[in-house]
């Protein structure tokens, strides 16, 4: 599929770019230029390139929250189970099932991105560049598994019961967590061993819990369970991740997708700290940005002892540049749990102007955790920082002609070893791979100081020579 | 050997000197902490947000000292040192979409600083009452990044060393080790009644942010009781308060709104506790005038 996608519109928040842009010249690094181009869209990387992946929406306005949890379950949905402690009992019209394509789509949007520039002839000096926009996709959740037989005991209380689409959810409340667990285990809900202290705590809290599972006789047979929504209010914005660390069956991979009317979301309780990004990669990168990226974020979670958030992206929903997918439509956030859109328009002239004049920011955050490394549920907050931040990294192809044709080219090839080499450094500092393997690498496909046909790399001089010019 | 032992004798008194005010051993340990948040956070701070801060508390307190020679009162030198922890503290803890919010926090600090203000003595820690009154009226362009520290172990042992050095000229380790052990003691005891691994209890134990408020904020020995006793019922009351609203209401910034409303009991405190009242150096220990005639 090909898809052009042309932007040329000025940056909505023109100040908050400006204060980047001074921020990063203080600190020495210069951002790759913001500038808006057309781009075309060409294809997306492996979908399956972590394992254990947990994919959640959460849409944030005051205390008003909607959460949509990817139940994309690909075992046998008879075996689907799924638990999770609320901070309430919500009634039925609180419960909603989405359309997975929403989490997806959401995901294509916010996915970490390849781009490409041509580099011009040296010797002519066209301005023109070419660039390619790769997105990636990340494979989905598992679940614990169950089957599908309720049972009513006086060691829980089932605080409501509803049919939602293709699910039968049970909110339950129990005065001891050997009683709920022993429940949920007779019921076939598979506990991991070692779960009563986190259900007690979770129960001492106040909190119930959220079970749901597929109804045969409603499901329509297809593979893909629809992600299930809940909407609710609360002061606490936080995602409980300890249940999932229980059974300690290694790390698990979360990725929430966030979208505020105000800014960027972190967490308070563990650091949030940004991808490196808009680097140069070896040109080689684009045939295996899954692994890239892969490998960039375990070396990265690595740097970071493992107990840090990763911010992925970071943007303001009316537009990207250069987009991965097209932003959300209305109807699509709306779905998702947008609930302000219809609240009124106290919008900037900024986002008047832009677009689709959708007020939302989306921030997509990432994290490796078990619970040894996070041992505490998410906090979040949300903050007033409107910045934009993507995970972009560049691919530049290298005018190849003769490089003796002219002395602008032999300086570009000067250039262009020097470039390597540093591209060379970049992946391995990124991905903590061996930098004399990239460059064998880099040599076999022709970027090499051997490789540049008409020009011979002449011996450095010394900086007395260069001064000069007497060497 | 005689220029020698000239040169040593004036280290030695420049060290004195230097050694003499607490605050220098503070502002250079907040320098390198807003260093490691410039150089080491991605949402950190910069030169930029520090010189925001460093032109509303200076321009605020250099108002405040030529409306004290204008009016005739005592005649007291810019207390720039004051300024610019007050610059510091701002800078390192509060976050904003946009430059001038940091410069109006400190420029409030100080004013806050400078006129509320019970028998002599501020109110507020003066950070701390700027950083909230940003958070209140930005609307949202303002916000505490509780997370920016992580619970890296260099950062944590940092702030011990240096606020250890810094308080020790202070006595101000009672209240900052009073705080540290009632927030741990309530941490602990809520994991215990949760049924909590303790990992949770020592994973906010050692937020880096926490250490920070501990040590650099909490401790400010112009706003808190006179006496040791006192101090640590400060110390108590601010982290029961703090837990209460975070486990509660989920109080944004809680340590601060907790520190604030606690600073309002500091005079009842004093009134009942009495104690010698701080001064930062010797010059200013010296009793020119008693504490009932002091006007600033």
């Amino acid at each position: 599929m090909m898809n052009t996608i042309c932007q040329t519109h000025s940056n909505p928040s023109l100040r908050a770019t400006g204060w980047l842009l001074l921020l990063s010249l203080s600190a020495g690094l210069i951002p790759a230029p913001a500038q808006a181009f057309c781009g075309f869209y060409v294809s997306q990387a492996d979908t399956s390139l972590f394992n254990d992946v947990s994919k959640v929406a959460l849409v944030r306005d005051g205390d008003r929250t909607v959460v949509t949890m990817a139940a994309d379950y690909r075992g046998d949905v008879s075996e689907f189970s799924m638990v999770i402690p609320v901070v309430d009992v919500p009634l039925r019209e609180q419960i909603n099932v989405a359309n997975p394509a929403l989490l997806e789509h959401l995901d294509r949007y916010t996915a970490p991105r390849l781009v490409e520039y041509y580099d011009p002839d040296p010797c002519q000096d066209p301005r023109l560049e070419r660039i390619r926009v790769t997105g990636s996709r990340i494979k989905r959740a598992d679940i614990e598994s169950a089957s599908p037989v309720f049972a009513v005991d006086d060691r829980v209380t089932i605080e409501a019961e509803y049919e939602v689409g293709e699910y039968d959810i049970l909110i339950l409340s129990a005065e001891q967590s050997d009683g709920l667990i022993s429940w949920l285990t007779d019921n076939g809900y598979r506990i991991p061993a070692g779960a009563e202290e986190v259900v007690g705590a979770y129960l001492k809290r106040g909190m119930k819990f959220f079970v749901a599972r597929v109804a045969l006789d409603r499901h329509t047979g297809s593979s893909v369970l629809r992600p299930l929504q809940i909407a609710y209010e609360d002061e606490n914005f936080m995602l409980p991740i300890r249940l999932g660390t229980v059974n300690a069956e290694g790390q698990q991979e979360l990725f929430v997708f966030a979208l505020t009317r105000q800014g960027r979301v972190e967490t308070r309780n563990y650091r949030t700290r940004k991808l490196p990004s808009d680097l140069d990669v070896p040109i080689y990168i684009k045939d295996e940005f899954g692994d890239f990226y892969r490998d960039l974020f375990t070396e990265q979670v690595a740097q970071s002892d493992g107990r840090s958030v990763f911010l992925e992206y970071a943007w303001d929903m009316a537009w990207c540049d250069p987009c991965a997918a097209e932003p959300l439509s209305r109807g699509e956030l709306r779905s998702l749990g947008v609930m302000w859109l219809d609240d009124g328009h106290n919008w900037s002239p900024s986002q008047r102007r832009s677009r689709q004049g959708v007020d939302v920011f989306v921030t997509r955050l990432h994290l490796r955790y078990d619970g040894e490394s996070f041992p505490e549920d998410l906090d979040f907050q949300v903050t007033g920082d409107r910045r934009n931040f993507q995970g972009r990294y560049v691919l530049r192809h290298a005018w190849r002609g003769d490089f003796g044709q002219c002395e602008a080219a032999g300086q570009y090839a000067e250039s262009l070893v020097s470039r390597w080499d540093q591209e060379a450094q970049t992946l391995a500092k990124l991905t903590g791979r061996e930098v004399e393997k990239i460059k064998r690498r880099m040599a076999a496909e022709g970027m090499s100081a051997e490789a540049l046909n008409g020009w011979k790399q002449q011996p450095k001089k010394s900086w007395w020579q260069r001064l000069w010019g007497n060497g | 050997m005689h220029r020698t032992a000239e040169f040593l004798r004036a280290g030695q008194g420049a060290l004195s000197r230097f050694h003499a005010d607490p605050r220098h051993w503070q502002l250079v340990a907040l320098s390198g902490l807003l260093s490691l948040s410039w150089l080491g956070s991605d949402f950190g701070s910069s030169p930029q947000i520090l010189a925001a801060a460093l032109c509303g508390a200076l321009g605020v307190e250099a108002l405040g000292a030529w409306w004290r020679r204008r009016t005739g009162r005592r005649p007291k030198p810019l207390q720039w040192k004051s300024a610019l922890i007050t610059a510091f503290g701002v800078s390192l803890l509060l976050r904003a979409d946009a430059l001038w919010i940091w410069s109006a926090a400190a420029a409030f600090a100080i004013a806050a600083k400078l006129l509320l203000r019970w028998n002599g003595k501020q109110l507020f820690n003066p950070a701390c009452s700027g950083i909230l009154a940003a958070l209140w009226v930005s609307g949202g362009q303002a916000w505490v990044s509780a997370g920016q520290w992580g619970q890296t172990s260099l950062v944590a042992g940092y702030a011990l060393g240096m606020a250890a050095l810094t308080l020790s000229s202070a006595r101000r380790l009672d209240i900052a080790l009073g705080f540290l052990g009632s927030f741990a003691a309530l941490a602990v005891t809520r994991a215990l009644w949760l049924g909590d691994p303790l990992a949770i209890a020592w994973h906010q134990l050692s937020s880096g942010s926490l250490l920070i408020f501990a040590f650099f904020m909490v401790t400010d020995p112009r706003s808190t009781p006179d006496s040791r006793r006192g101090r640590l019922l400060f110390a108590a009351a601010v982290a029961v308060l703090a837990s209460a609203l975070h486990w509660g209401p989920n109080v944004q910034a809680a340590p601060l709104v907790a520190l604030a409303a606690v600073g309002l009991l500091t005079p009842l405190l004093d009134q009942h506790l009495p104690g010698r009242r701080f001064r930062w150096t010797a010059a200013e220990r010296r009793p020119l005038i008693p504490h009932s005639l002091e006007v600033r």
